[in-house]
């Protein structure tokens, strides 16, 4: 049980990972998450503002109900398998942080952005604006996320999602290092 | 029965996000900074157990629970939109420290300010949509 409530080591996360996927691949679906947020959309009506999202989404509720796995999921570990601890992140990381003005002294998630009184800030709003829709905008030019291009993309040896996932560390390199000072 | 499935397949991916702690915020700027191997370690073994697993399927032509082959339909071919699609998805990522499968699972987690990302991100999925056809791809 101890072993358990502590962070769980990479290698049982990343062969876990894979486990998701084979299963999902065995239940004849794939694992891809953000083709949630169009199913969102196409539920909504956004099907009379473009044809992108007339598509049949009830044929993707089966993904919805992962999304509500993962929610319940979040819940469990966060309140029942952890003590929502700020990460082990490297010495040099931690030393990094001050000069982003976020504290080396957190929890799972820097209070900075993800605290209820942060939202008091109309510079932290924005920044979570613009990062969800960068997200949502980008997941779906590229035609998936993480999950869809970098696990089941690459699992399948498929070089769009090389490509794609080379576009994501250039963003991610080019906000932390380029954009973060200014922003922060 | 099938329903009951899919939320336990989303309830132990959520644990697994949360517990590896994929889900921080820190981890991913950790990552970006190349300063510790945790992340890497993350992908890189998903990765190498993914790539058996969909070799196995193949070689073997393993067929799913309801018995259809199981196809992974190749994405269509292009550089444009998946470089800049990417780059895009990736400013956003490194910017809310969180990407879509993370999202769901620190809401379950109560981090309130999450729902604004995740309700943006909703809000930039419906932007590509209107603009799609105006978009390089």
């Amino acid at each position: 049980m101890e072993f358990f409530l502590q962070p769980w080591p990479w290698y049982l996360s990343g062969f876990l990972i894979a486990c998701t996927m084979l299963i999902l691949l065995l239940m004849g679906k794939k694992f891809g998450m953000s083709s949630n947020l169009k199913t969102f959309c196409a539920a909504c009506g956004a099907g009379k503002v473009s044809p992108f999202f007339q598509s049949d989404w009830k044929s993707d509720k089966w993904n919805l109900l992962v999304v509500v796995g993962a929610i319940l999921g979040g819940f469990v570990a966060s309140h029942y398998l952890s003590n929502g601890e700020m990460p082990a992140i490297s010495e040099a990381t931690k030393a990094s942080l001050a000069s982003i003005n976020i504290s080396a002294e957190n929890q799972y998630m820097p209070r900075e952005l993800f605290s209820i009184s942060a939202l008091s800030d109309i510079k932290t709003i924005l920044i979570l604006i613009v990062g969800g829709v960068l997200i949502g905008f980008g997941a779906r030019y590229a035609g998936g996320c993480t999950s869809g291009h970098a696990i089941s993309g690459l699992s399948n040896l498929q070089l769009p999602s090389l490509i794609a996932v080379i576009g994501f560390f250039i963003g991610g390199l080019v906000m932390v290092h380029l954009l973060f000072p200014l922003i922060f | 029965m099938k329903s009951i499935l899919y939320i336990l397949v989303g309830f132990f991916f959520g644990i697994i996000m949360y517990k590896s702690e994929a889900a921080s915020w820190f981890r991913i700027y950790e990552m970006f900074q190349f300063q510790s191997f945790h992340m890497y370690g993350i992908i890189g073994t998903a990765l190498a157990f993914g790539i058996v697993f969909v070799q196995v399927i193949k070689h073997y032509k393993i067929k799913s629970i309801d018995g259809n082959p199981i196809v992974i339909l190749p994405k269509e071919k292009s550089f444009s939109r998946y470089m800049i699609g990417g780059i895009i998805f990736g400013l956003g990522w490194a910017l809310a420290g969180a990407c879509p499968g993370p999202i769901f699972v620190l809401v379950g987690a109560g981090f309130v300010p999450i729902l604004i990302v995740l309700a943006s991100a909703v809000l930039g999925t419906f932007l590509y949509g209107v603009l799609k056809e105006k978009l390089p791809h």
